[in-house]
């Protein structure tokens, strides 16, 4: 009879294909999307919704203010979104024109912001985009002091939660003849942008870079600083120190165009942790809510949206949730008014992946449409419906995040507090500074740790 | 308060801050010309300018002096600090004295011009502009510069011309190392012509652009080196 097979568990099946595949090419993986790994998330924490001790709002009726204010204070022009839920900064470049002018017409649709990325800022964008963050990032392609002026905030990105630590990636066959032309780039050239900013060093410098913005933009708009969430409680003080109007915490699932595997499994930290210890940083400053804190990396639903703001967070920033509703990971395109949706799977095949496991943006063959310089591939998305899937996105999370606010008795969604949520797991009660549910433990509580 | 003395509007960092400097400066019809006095090293004058005004700073300024700039001339007669005509596009900035680190930053167009020395990173990520030294500068000069020209007048610290782009160094005294993928190519006759525009438009007149070493990309870096079929 004979033997079972008996796999390894320091050696699994996909660690002994990824050896094999380093082994052939001499190269780290590179790869989009964010971290697959599991890590402890807003899904091992549930709300304490409204019973005796809670008095609920009707669900169905009474009004709730979803209204955020971003940078009052010190901007003459803060931002004010209709909503909480904001899109991140991604390039034109790593995504299609179209991608990103549907990004800008849904989040214009719902009264929110859209952000620019590395690359600079396309008329297209600008267009569709009624409020739009200008990213100020250290490559500084295609940034200028005329599109400076006409942005709605500036962000000053040091980092990223998918690669903190690391530049930008863009590789050659998405650096076409516009691309290379906005970024100052020869055509096809595979560009790694810097991780470090050309003219500041430290959060001391910094400050005067913040001051200069301020001047170049005569103190009208807010400055956001983004960061990946690594050291969160120092370089969240260190952010507020140097003048930010607004902090950025990107956790480590957070998604990129493009860059190292390695880097995108194996740095940064959960948004779970992070949100509270940002959090945390602006309380000891007292600064929390007038200097306002975003968060982001794998925020998906309403409840995740729900539960960032209840541990503290002001707003968030989806990307890779975003591009999924787009049709990001469809089996099929968008179709247009010609013609009906076409099944692509075929070309995620092709590309070693099928629809719902792809993470291929980094090769420019996206089969949807949306990660792509190809003429032929962006023409796969509509403009039109791609737009409608992602403002019925951003609708849908803010009815979930009402629906739970309304039963924890808010009537306005910033209301949330960490005393509304208990955990599933040790570590999510850890991490997110909440009792461990059915019990009045917080692990790690009063022991002094960042 | 802005005050006008012989057609020259004069500002005085010493009463005004940073903010009034600069919304006065911006409020200039097109030609006009303004003093800042007092300086002092106060950071982020002339900062945004975007139209044609002619701007001279007296004393040493601090930091993005003339930065975010287009169309503007800014000339300081003292020295810099950091990043001097940062992210400029087009008009100059001209320092008389030293200037710090960076300067010249992803300027993407216009012309710096420093007379003393310069800090490390001099014209880091330049992306069009010109920068001009006349004296020396510290180490990872042209850093990742991708277009445009740095010309420097004495010696280039260690590092020059990291990850260069398509950007040209020139470079009349020693250079203490290249950086990863700087090269030194020979000189052109259009090179010479090039220095030698550059140098004069400067002011200056101690460069033999027939002497000058050139730093170029040596390309290595622009592809990745292990490629198997798009598998990377």
């Amino acid at each position: 009879m004979p033997r079972t097979p008996r796999p390894s568990a320091t050696f699994p099946a996909a660690v002994i294909e990824q050896i094999h595949e380093l082994s052939d090419v001499g190269h780290y993986e590179i790869r989009g999307w964010g971290a697959k790994r599991a890590v402890p998330s807003f899904d091992d924490l549930t709300f304490l919704t409204s019973s005796l001790t809670r008095y609920p709002l009707e669900g169905y009726r009474e009004a709730i203010d979803t209204t955020t204010v971003l940078g009052a204070g010190r901007a003459e022009r803060p931002l004010v979104l209709d909503v909480p839920i904001t899109i991140a900064g991604m390039s034109f470049g790593s995504l299609s024109a179209a991608a990103k002018e549907a990004l800008g017409r849904a989040a214009s649709a719902v009264g929110t912001s859209t952000t620019t990325g590395d690359g600079g800022m396309t008329p297209e964008e600008r267009q569709a985009s009624a409020k739009l963050v200008y990213q100020c990032l250290p490559s500084r392609y295609g940034f200028t002091p005329a599109d400076l002026r006409v942005a709605d905030a500036v962000e000053v990105v040091v980092g990223q939660g998918a690669k903190p630590g690391g530049g930008g990636m863009l590789l050659g066959q998405k650096v076409g003849e516009r691309v290379a032309a906005m970024r100052t780039l020869p055509e096809g050239v595979d560009q790694r942008s810097a991780s470090r900013h050309p003219d500041w060093t430290g959060p001391d410098d910094l400050r005067i870079k913040i001051d200069e913005l301020r001047e170049a933009t005569d103190g009208q708009v807010p400055i956001f600083v983004k960061m990946g969430a690594t050291r969160v409680p120092y370089d969240v003080k260190l952010a507020v120190a140097a003048g930010a109007d607004v902090v950025v915490v990107d956790g480590m699932q957070g998604g990129t165009g493009a860059t190292q595997d390695v880097f995108i499994e194996h740095t940064g930290i959960p948004t779970l942790p992070a949100v509270r210890q940002a959090a945390e940083a602006l309380r000891d400053l007292d600064v929390h809510h007038d200097v306002q804190l975003i968060v982001s990396g794998g925020i998906r639903s309403g409840a995740d949206v729900a539960k960032a703001l209840a541990l503290g967070a002001d707003a968030v920033s989806i990307g890779v949730a975003a591009l999924v509703a787009l049709g990001c990971n469809r089996s099929t395109t968008t179709g247009d008014d010609r013609s009906p949706p076409e099944d692509v799977t075929d070309d995620y095949l092709a590309l070693g992946a099928t629809p719902g496991t792809c993470h291929h943006c980094h090769t420019g063959r996206c089969p949807v449409g949306i990660t792509t310089q190809d003429p032929e591939l962006e023409a796969r998305l509509d403009v039109e419906r791609a737009s409608r899937r992602v403002e019925n996105y951003l609708r849908s999370l803010t009815m979930e995040l009402t629906t739970l606010a309304r039963a924890c008795g808010k009537s306005d969604v910033h209301n949330l507090e960490p005393e509304d949520l208990v955990a599933l797991t040790v570590e999510a009660a850890a991490m997110a500074g909440v009792p461990l549910a059915g019990t009045s433990w917080v692990p790690g509580a009063g022991a002094g740790l960042p | 308060m802005a005050c006008v003395s012989t057609d020259v509007v004069v500002l005085d960092a010493a009463v005004d801050d940073t903010r009034t400097i600069n919304r006065a400066l911006r409020a200039l019809p097109d030609g006009a010309r303004a003093r800042i006095e007092h300086a002092r090293g106060r950071h982020n004058l002339a900062v945004g300018l975007h139209h044609p005004v002619t701007v001279d700073v007296v004393g040493n300024a601090g930091y993005y002096c003339g930065a975010l700039g287009e169309r503007a001339t800014v000339r300081v007669d003292g020295s810099v600090g950091w990043c001097a005509g940062e992210n400029l596009m087009s008009g100059s900035v001209t320092v008389r004295g030293h200037a710090g680190q960076s300067t010249g930053a992803s300027a993407h167009g216009g012309l710096v011009v420093v007379h003393g020395d310069a800090g490390a990173r001099t014209a880091i990520s330049l992306k069009g502009g010109r920068v001009a030294v006349a004296g020396s500068i510290g180490h990872a000069g042209a850093f990742m510069a991708q277009a445009g020209v740095l010309l420097v007048g004495g010696d280039a610290g260690d590092g020059l011309g990291d990850s260069l782009y398509e950007a040209t160094v020139f470079v009349a005294g020693r250079i203490a190392s290249l950086g990863a993928d700087a090269r030194v190519e020979d000189l052109t006759d259009d090179d010479v012509a090039v220095a030698v525009a550059l140098a004069d438009e400067a002011g200056f007149d101690h460069i033999d652009a027939t002497s000058l070493t050139k730093v170029t990309s040596a390309r290595s870096l622009y592809r990745f080196d292990a490629l198997a079929a798009q598998r990377y």
